[in-house]
Parts: structure tokens; C-alpha cells; sequence
């Protein structure tokens, strides 16, 4: 079985620094290609661990060394074959030795392999978000194997104990294993699915991190850059793919606000009530940037709409100045594309703000009945604010309750319960 | 002569309950010999457990593929193919062309890879 695979982290020297640095920038890329040479994640995953280990002695005796991910990739390789070597119930161990020989007497490693190079984290991402493996299972993996996360990290982002996270990823890898789940980028025909798929695996931890229902804050914000930064690496291997950079996009643009969404006591504080200078600017200019390349590409989609709504929210000079007319019209569209009852919901809520409360209360009072949405709070919250601005105190405190009542998250909660206390009062 | 498919039911066990059954293996190595000499045996194998199964369905000719073993018991098992395919894709691929996966579900179990000399012998998945 593998060690826990705890990322390395030494007090602060320039030894420790060099491993911290080569571990979060060079380790998924040599994994990615040791995999592949291997044909084996838990070998290819415990050679990399060793590297990693052995870097640490050999890198204070003889120094760092001027290409650190070029050291670990060969160190890697040692280690796995001195490991195939040692495990003789593999069952292709001679043909796997004398490939990984082979590779460990070039010189430089191969660039020149037959077919388009292609890299080999792209592979590997497509491998972890194979939809035969549980949706849970590839966003462990995922954060595992391509974000260097530890499992209990893992763990505890996901408020599960770390002996089940880790039995999950065992599980998972065994499946690849045996199922023979392959390794490489899908298909043409394959290929539109398959990428819904990778980016709904890394929207899912960048929301797992941003809803932050309960659990740990900083394990929280983790998620979220974790995300972003494998977003980015996509945005590397597949930069024609206009889905691609809206969900970049999507993601910077929320992650702008991460500071102003909960003021000094700990309170959600809601969009239009947000301290914009708290906003970080570079990166609403990074996402706008990401939003235009998408729109470039000519390929409208989901992850594009939703974030060109989240844009106009951003670029509104002030609380009322948002154009709902516009937000409406793209929920529209979004409605369009990938019907959902929340959308639905959005939808209804955006139409409140732009043709007014009668309006918006039209489209969301049907959906109070929709089994999908019952218990789902924000529903309630925004049944609550349009019936509000109606006039139906009565009618909006009742529904202020149910939000409440079906809040998880202690900010969202408070202001849920402020809010209805300035109704009351009123 | 007709042919006959014998389904193979057990439950999984853990390592120590593995262990016993594997003691077994003269045994079906012997039956397997027995069946192949009578001229009897068509086909036969040990499939992984249920934790490498997936499940592909088709609505609304969209592909569906679930991690895991078919669950639904108001269907019931009608046919059987066995491929040879070069990976797990190219196994759902053919099985979500299967005019079933439109109204039903094709389990895809990988087959164990046993390297026995003779004749494959069966044993409960």
C-alpha cells in the first residue's frame, strides 16, 4: 500500500523551499508521464513519493539541482524500477523493466515519440474523470493525483474521515486498474462529453470550496485556488475550447469577491451590499480577459453565460446600476442551453429586478412545487424578498422562516434573520 | 443439443474468506477438465468484483455510464456477450450501441485475467 503521501513541509530554507516549489509545480507532470511509462498509478504514485523523500537528503548534501522537475522525473524512474524489480506478482514485469531501462539510458527524455506529443497530464486528467469511476471518486483522484493533495486534506474538505477518503481512492485507482480504463485523451467522437465531464469535476471542487456550507475555511479557500489552477493547466492543453476559458473566466470572477463576501464578524455579506474595494481587481481584469478569449472562439456555452451574468454583476457601478434587463436575458439563454429548475429560479429572480416583483414572482411561485428544488433555501430567501417588495410582509416573513430554517451556513443564516427582522420592525 | 448458461451467484468475501475459496481451485480446475473431456464447456470465466463494473445506459440517445453494478431487480438478466476489447471505452462504446441499452442496462464486468495451463477453470465471482 502507498504512504500517506503528506506533502513535504519542512521550515522554511531554501532546501525545503526548492521541494515545496518542485512538488506543486513539476510533480503532476512527472506522475502523468511515470504513469504512463509504467502503466500503473499506485507504482508510478509511490515512485514519485520516493523521489520526492530521497530529494530531500540529496538535495542538502549536494545542493539543489538547476533543473529540479528534470532530477525528480529520473529519480522517479529509479524508483520505479527498483520497485518492479522487487514486486514479482506484476504480471507484464519484464516487458514494464526493460521499458523503463530503456527510458533511463537516454540521455534527455523523449520528446520525439511517435504521434502528436501530447502532454501527459491532459491524459491523466481525462483518466481521473472517467465517468465510470463515482463522480465522489474522480473528485478525489483528481485532487490527489493532479493537485498533490493529501488525503487528508482530502479528507477533511469533504467533512468525510480520512480512513473513507482513502478507501475511496484505493477503490478508484483499482478500478482503473482492473476495468482497464485508459489512459489517453477521448476519442473525437468522445471527446465534447468527456470535457463537460473534466469541467464539471473542477467546477465541483471550486464550489465545494466557495459554498463553504460548513468545515474548515482555509481547507476551503484551498479548493478554490486548487481549482483555478487546474483550470489553468486546461486552459494550456485545450486553449480552442471556448467552455475551456469560460469556466476560467466563471471562477476568477467569483474568486474576486472570495474577500468581501463575509465581513469582519464572520456575515455573508449579499452582492449588492459588498465592500467593492475589498474586490481584487487583477483578477476581475484576469477573468474578463479569459471571458473575451472564450467569446473569440465563437462557441457559446454554460460556463461562458454564467459568466458574463456574474460580469455584469461585477462591472454595475453600484447596487441598483446592474443591467437586469441584459442578466435576465442571458439567464435566458442560459435556460436554453442547460434547463435546470435553479436556473429557472435565477431566472425568475433576475426578472424580478428588471420587469419588477409581480413579474419575478410569476415565474418563481411554480417552482415552489418542483420536488428537485423542495428544501433547496435560496429558493425561499428569493420567494422572500419578492414577496417583500410586493408589500406581503406576512407572506415574505413566512418564507423568510423556511429559509432560514433550511440554511447550513451561520453568516447566510444572520442575514437571512436580519433581514426578517427588518421586516417585522417595519 | 441446446445450450445452457449456468449464472454464478455468491457473496463477496473479504481476504481470509478469499483465501478458503482459493483452496478450492483444484477443485474447479478439475470440474473444468471434466466438462471440456465431455465435450460440455462453451465458455467460461471468473469475472472482478462488482467494484469494477459499470453500468451504460441510453436515453434520449444520450450515453449514461454509471460507476458500479446494475441494482435495478425488476429487470432481469436476458443475454450475454463476451468481448475481447482493447479497453474499458471501446467495451462501453459496443454496449451502448446494443438496441437494449435503450430500454435496459448493459453491466460491463471486466473478465479476470487468470493464466492457468489447460482449460480456464470458473470460479464465484
Amino acid at each position: 500500500m502507498s504512504p500517506p503521501g503528506e506533502r513535504p513541509t519542512q521550515v522554511a530554507d531554501p532546501v525545503a523551499a526548492a521541494i515545496d516549489r518542485a512538488f506543486r509545480d513539476e510533480r503532476a507532470a512527472v506522475l502523468a508521464t511515470l504513469i504512463r511509462q509504467v502503466g500503473d498509478f499506485q507504482l508510478a504514485e509511490d515512485a514519485v513519493q520516493d523521489a520526492f523523500l530521497s530529494a530531500v537528503g540529496a538535495w542538502r548534501r549536494d545542493g539543489v539541482p538547476a533543473n529540479p522537475g528534470a532530477w525528480i522525473t529520473v529519480a522517479a524512474r529509479r524508483k520505479a524500477i527498483d520497485r518492479v524489480r522487487k514486486d514479482r506478482s506484476l504480471a507484464d514485469r519484464v516487458e514494464r523493466l526493460a521499458e523503463l531501462v530503456r527510458l533511463d539510458a537516454q540521455e534527455e527524455p523523449s520528446v520525439s515519440e511517435a504521434g502528436p506529443i501530447v502532454d501527459d497530464r491532459l491524459r491523466l486528467i481525462f483518466t481521473c474523470c472517467h465517468p465510470a469511476l463515482d463522480l465522489s471518486a474522480q473528485v478525489a483522484l483528481t485532487l490527489r493525483v493532479l493537485g498533490g493533495l493529501s488525503t487528508g486534506e482530502i479528507a477533511r474538505a469533504f467533512l468525510v474521515g480520512e480512513p473513507t477518503m482513502g478507501k475511496r481512492i484505493v477503490r478508484a485507482k483499482r478500478k482503473i486498474a482492473d476495468a482497464h480504463i485508459p489512459y489517453r485523451v477521448p476519442t473525437e467522437d468522445q471527446l465534447p462529453d468527456r470535457l463537460r465531464g473534466v469541467l464539471r469535476v473542477v467546477y465541483l471542487i471550486f464550489n465545494e470550496g466557495y459554498a463553504a456550507s460548513e468545515g474548515d475555511r482555509l481547507v476551503r479557500e484551498e479548493l478554490c485556488s486548487e481549482a483555478i489552477r487546474l483550470e489553468l493547466l486546461m486552459c494550456r492543453l485545450m486553449p480552442d475550447d471556448a467552455e475551456v476559458w469560460g469556466l476560467l473566466a466563471l471562477m476568477l470572477l467569483h474568486d474576486a469577491r472570495r474577500e468581501a463576501r463575509v465581513d469582519a464578524a464572520g456575515r455573508y455579506v449579499p452582492l449588492e451590499h459588498q465592500d467593492q474595494s475589498l474586490w481584487d481587481r487583477d483578477q476581475i481584469a484576469n477573468g474578463l480577459r479569459s471571458l473575451e478569449r472564450a467569446a473569440r472562439l465563437r462557441r457559446p456555452g454554460e460556463y461562458q453565460l454564467q459568466a458574463a451574468i456574474t460580469a455584469l454583476h461585477l462591472q454595475a457601478p453600484d447596487s441598483g446600476g446592474t443591467d437586469w434587463a441584459q442578466v435576465a436575458a442571458l439567464y435566458g439563454e442560459l435556460l436554453k442551453l442547460s434547463p435546470s429548475p435553479v436556473v429557472e429560479l435565477n431566472y425568475a429572480a433576475a426578472v424580478g429586478f428588471a420587469a419588477g416583483p409581480e413579474a419575478g414572482l410569476a415565474l418563481l411561485e411554480p417552482l415552489l412545487d418542483v420536488p428537485a428544488l423542495a428544501g433547496y433555501q435560496p429558493l425561499y430567501a428569493a420567494h422572500a424578498d419578492l414577496l417583500r417588495r410586493t408589500g406581503d410582509a406576512a407572506g415574505a416573513a413566512g418564507a423568510y422562516e423556511r429559509a432560514i430554517a433550511l440554511s447550513a451556513n451561520a453568516v447566510e443564516r444572520t442575514e437571512l434573520e436580519r433581514r426578517l427582522r427588518v421586516l417585522t420592525a417595519g | 443439443m441446446p445450450n445452457y448458461m449456468l449464472l454464478l451467484y455468491s457473496a463477496e468475501v473479504d481476504e481470509a474468506g478469499q483465501a478458503e475459496r482459493d483452496a478450492e481451485m483444484p477443485e474447479w480446475l478439475a470440474i473444468g477438465e471434466r466438462l471440456e473431456g465431455a465435450g460440455l464447456l462453451v465458455a467460461n470465466a471468473r469475472l472482478h468484483p462488482v467494484a469494477a463494473a459499470t453500468t451504460v445506459r441510453v436515453r434520449e440517445g444520450a450515453t449514461e455510464v454509471f460507476d458500479g453494478p446494475f441494482a435495478v431487480t425488476k429487470e432481469i438478466l436476458v443475454g450475454y456477450y463476451l468481448l475481447n476489447c482493447s479497453d474499458l471505452d471501446e467495451a462501453l462504446g459496443q454496449a451502448a450501441r446494443l438496441p437494449l441499452a435503450r430500454y435496459g442496462s448493459v453491466e460491463v464486468r471486466p473478465v479476470m485475467d487468470i493464466p492457468t495451463p489447460g482449460p480456464v477453470a470458473a470460479q464465484p465471482a
